[in-house]
C-alpha cells in the first residue's frame, strides 16, 4: 500500500526528473526515418549529480577528514572548498570549487597525512548539457607514501572558462594544462606560458569540445584544398 | 627576423639567421661585431626531422659555446586525434585506436584502456583467469621488445651501430611471437574489454619456450657490448641527472624514477591482471643518471623473462577448451570465435552455421553487439598500468552510451619529456642526445 505522502514524493521526483536536460533521443543514434524500432521517441534524461554520503569506505573517510582538518587550520571549511564528494567504482572524487583549487592541491601535497606527491596530469571533459559548469578538469593524484589515489575535479562555465593553474604546486601540470587549453579552451590563470601544445599555434577552435566536429576541417595542401569528408561526394 | 643568411639588430642585440651553408659569412660578420664582445648565443633548432630525436621531436637549444643554456622541447608533430576519434566508435572499437598511440608498447595501451572499461562495467573480477595470464604474457613480451628498442637506439645514437642491430635482431623474435599469437606484429587490438581476442594458436607454447631458452644468451651478448664499454660509460655515467625531488615535481615515473632508488612499480604497489601472484623483483639504481636507466632496462628484461616463464607454466596447466579467454557474460563478450579458415582468419565456421541457420536470436544478438556495441554505465574511472616508460593511465568517462564520452590517456612519454630541459640545461650539447635517449620518449604516445 502506498500512502498519499508517498504518491506525492513519487510525483515530485518525476517532475524533477522531467526538468533535467535530455542527453539522448532515440535508441540507435539515427535521426532519419531509418529507425523503425519504435524507440525513436525515447528521451533519456541526464542523471542529476548524486553526492556520496558518509561513510565513504576504504581510506576515503580518512582522506576527507585529513583534508578537512588541514583546510580548517587555514580558515576554510571543508564544505566551502569541496562542493561534493563522489565515491564510485572504488574511486574517490572531490569536486572542488575553482577558487579553492590551488589551496586544496597545496594541502593535499604537503599535509603528511595526505601526501599526494605525484600529480598525473589534467584531463578535460566537456559536458554541454551541464548548464553553468560545462567544462570540467579532472586531476588525478597519487600518494606514493600511503599508496592511495584521488581525483580532484573542477568545473567552469563555458561563458567564463577560467580555472586557476596548479603549476606552482605540481610543476608536472605545465604541459597537461597547455594540452587541456589546446583541446577544450579552458584558460588556466597563472600558468607560466599557456600556449597550444598539440595543435598548430594558429589553429582556430578547441578540437575535443563536443561542439567541434570530427573531420569537416578543410585540409590545405600546397594551395589546393581538400573538402571536408561529408562534402566530398553525394549519393543522391 | 631577416631573410636566411642576413642579419638584423633586434631588442636582444644583433641577430643572425642562418639557413645553412653560409657559415663563413656569419663567422666573418660576428667577428666584426661593433662591441667586440664574444658573448654570443647560438640558437640551434634540432628536429623535428632529426634521426636521434626519436621521431618528430623538435628541440630548440640555446647554446653558449658547447654549453646548453636553455632547452625548449616542441611537440605536436604527430598529433592524430586518437582521443577524439575514440568518441565516435564503440567501446570495443576503441582498442584499435589506442593501440596505435605509443606504437612501441601497443599492448600496454590496450590493457590500460580495457582495464578502465572493465572497471566502468564493474566486471573486473569476471575477466577469465586465462585471459589475464595472456595479457600479462603479452605485456611482458612487449616490455622486452620496447626496452630492446630503447637500448638499441640508445647505442646507435652514441655511434654504436652494432648495438642497434643486436637490439633489433632480438626484438624481431618478440615480434614473431606477437605475429603468431595475435596475428599482427604491431597495432594488435589483441586485448579487448572482457578478455582477449583469441586463445594461443597451437605450437605457441613451444615457440615461447624456445624464446625463453635462447634469450638469456643473446642478452648477455648485448650486455657485453655496453655494460663496461669505456666509451659508453663515459657518455652515460653522471649524464642527464635527475633526482627524486625532480621526478616528483615533474611527475616522472618508470625507469627514470627507479634510477633515483625509489622502487615504485605499479605491478608491485597496485597490482592488476593478477601481477601479485607472480614472482619478480623491481630493478632500481641510485645513480640518477642515464647509465642507471640503461641498467634498469636490462634488469627489467630479465625480470620479464621470469614472468613469461611463469605465464607459460600457467598456460600449459589450463586448456583452451575449458578455460575461456573472453568473459562469459553474453551481453559484453564478443559473440564470434575466431578461427583460421581456407581464406584466412575470420569468424569460425561453427559460429556462422549457428547464427545463419540455427538461431534467429543468436543472429540478432551478434548483429546488435557487433554494430551497436554494449552500453557502459555512466561514470568515470582511472586505470593505470606500468608501461615500459612509466605510469600509463586511462581516464574513461561514459554517459551510459555505447561509445566513450571521453577517453584521456596519461601517456608516460608526454610527461617524462618535460624533464628533458631539467636534465640538459647547464650540460654539454652532446649530452642532449643521451638525455633524450635515456627518457625513451615515443612521439606517437606523446602526441596521440
Amino acid at each position: 500500500m502506498t500512502g498519499p505522502q508517498d504518491e506525492d514524493k513519487a510525483a515530485l521526483a518525476g517532475r524533477e526528473r522531467l526538468t533535467e536536460p535530455v542527453v539522448r533521443t532515440g535508441m540507435f543514434g539515427t535521426h532519419t526515418t531509418g529507425d523503425t524500432s519504435g524507440y525513436g521517441g525515447l528521451k533519456v534524461r541526464q542523471q542529476p549529480p548524486v553526492p556520496s554520503e558518509r561513510p565513504y569506505g576504504s581510506y576515503f573517510d580518512e582522506v576527507a577528514d585529513a583534508l578537512g582538518g588541514a583546510l580548517e587550520s587555514s580558515g576554510t571549511s571543508f564544505g566551502e572548498a569541496v562542493e561534493r564528494v563522489v565515491v564510485a567504482a572504488d574511486e574517490l572524487t572531490f569536486h572542488v570549487r575553482r577558487e579553492h583549487l590551488v589551496q586544496v592541491c597545496g594541502k593535499l601535497r604537503d599535509e603528511p597525512a595526505l601526501a599526494f606527491e605525484l600529480c598525473l596530469g589534467v584531463s578535460g571533459v566537456h559536458y554541454p548539457s551541464d548548464a553553468g559548469s560545462e567544462l570540467h578538469a579532472a586531476y588525478h593524484l597519487l600518494s606514493i607514501t600511503h599508496n592511495r589515489r584521488l581525483r580532484v575535479e573542477v568545473s567552469a562555465p563555458d561563458a567564463d572558462p577560467h580555472i586557476p593553474s596548479v603549476v606552482e604546486v605540481y610543476p608536472t601540470c605545465d604541459w597537461h594544462e597547455r594540452e587541456t587549453w589546446d583541446f577544450f579552451g579552458i584558460v588556466f590563470d597563472g600558468h607560466p606560458a599557456l600556449t597550444r601544445i598539440e595543435m598548430p599555434d594558429d589553429w582556430k577552435g578547441h578540437p575535443q569540445r563536443k561542439d567541434y566536429p570530427l573531420g569537416g576541417i578543410p585540409v590545405e595542401y600546397r594551395g589546393a584544398t581538400v573538402p571536408p569528408p561529408d562534402e566530398r561526394r553525394s549519393y543522391a | 627576423m631577416s631573410a636566411p643568411g642576413g642579419s638584423a639588430t633586434g631588442t636582444q642585440g644583433r641577430v643572425y639567421t642562418v639557413g645553412g651553408q653560409d657559415w663563413d659569412e656569419i663567422v666573418a660578420a660576428a667577428d666584426q661585431a661593433e662591441d667586440g664582445s664574444r658573448e654570443e648565443h647560438l640558437i640551434v633548432n634540432m628536429g623535428p626531422q632529426h634521426p636521434s630525436t626519436h621521431g618528430v621531436l623538435r628541440l630548440i637549444l640555446s647554446l653558449d659555446g658547447e654549453t646548453v643554456t636553455e632547452l625548449r622541447p616542441v611537440i605536436g608533430y604527430l598529433h592524430t586525434g586518437i582521443e577524439k576519434n575514440m568518441e565516435f566508435r564503440t567501446w570495443t572499437q576503441g582498442v584499435t585506436f589506442c593501440t596505435r598511440m605509443d606504437y612501441l608498447s601497443p599492448l600496454f595501451n590496450e590493457t590500460a584502456y580495457c582495464l578502465a572499461v572493465e572497471k566502468l562495467l564493474g566486471i573486473t573480477d569476471q575477466v577469465p583467469e586465462r585471459a589475464s595470464v595472456l595479457r600479462v604474457l603479452m605485456m611482458e613480451l612487449n616490455r622486452i621488445a620496447s626496452h630492446l628498442m630503447a637500448v638499441g637506439t640508445f647505442g646507435m645514437e652514441l655511434g654504436a651501430t652494432t648495438v642497434f642491430l643486436y637490439g633489433l635482431r632480438e626484438r624481431e623474435k618478440v615480434l614473431d611471437l606477437f605475429e603468431l599469437i595475435s596475428g599482427l606484429r604491431m597495432n594488435h587490438a589483441y586485448v579487448r574489454p572482457g578478455g582477449v581476442s583469441q586463445d594461443l594458436p597451437s605450437g605457441a607454447l613451444e615457440k615461447l619456450r624456445d624464446f625463453l631458452a635462447v634469450m638469456p644468451r643473446q642478452l648477455d651478448e648485448l650486455r657485453k657490448l655496453l655494460d663496461v664499454n669505456p666509451v659508453y660509460l663515459a657518455r652515460t655515467r653522471e649524464v642527464a641527472h635527475l633526482d627524486l625531488a625532480g621526478c616528483m615535481a615533474l611527475g616522472i615515473t618508470g625507469p627514470i624514477l627507479r634510477s633515483t632508488g625509489l622502487p615504485w612499480d605499479l605491478r608491485k604497489s597496485q597490482p592488476y591482471c593478477g601481477y601479485e601472484t607472480y614472482d619478480f623483483d623491481v630493478a632500481t639504481r641510485q645513480t640518477c643518471d642515464a647509465y642507471g636507466r640503461y641498467l634498469i632496462r636490462m634488469d627489467e628484461i630479465d625480470q620479464s623473462l621470469r614472468i613469461i616463464e611463469q605465464c607459460v607454466d600457467r598456460l600449459s596447466a589450463t586448456r583452451p577448451a575449458t578455460d575461456p579467454v573472453m568473459i562469459g557474460n553474453a551481453k559484453i563478450g564478443w559473440p564470434a570465435q575466431l578461427a583460421v579458415g581456407p581464406d584466412g582468419l575470420g569468424n569460425s565456421a561453427d559460429h556462422i552455421a549457428h547464427i545463419m541457420s540455427q538461431s534467429m536470436e543468436a543472429l540478432i544478438h551478434h548483429f546488435k553487439l557487433v554494430t551497436e556495441g554494449f552500453r557502459v554505465p555512466a561514470g568515470q574511472v582511472y586505470a593505470a598500468v606500468e608501461s615500459p616508460r612509466g605510469e600509463l593511465g586511462c581516464h574513461a568517462v561514459s554517459d551510459g552510451g555505447t561509445r566513450p564520452y571521453r577517453v584521456h590517456f596519461r601517456d608516460p612519454s608526454f610527461t617524462n619529456l618535460q624533464s628533458v630541459s631539467a636534465m640538459c640545461e647547464g650540460g654539454m650539447v652532446a649530452d642532449v642526445i643521451v638525455a633524450v635517449a635515456s627518457i625513451d620518449p615515443v612521439m606517437g604516445g606523446v602526441d596521440r
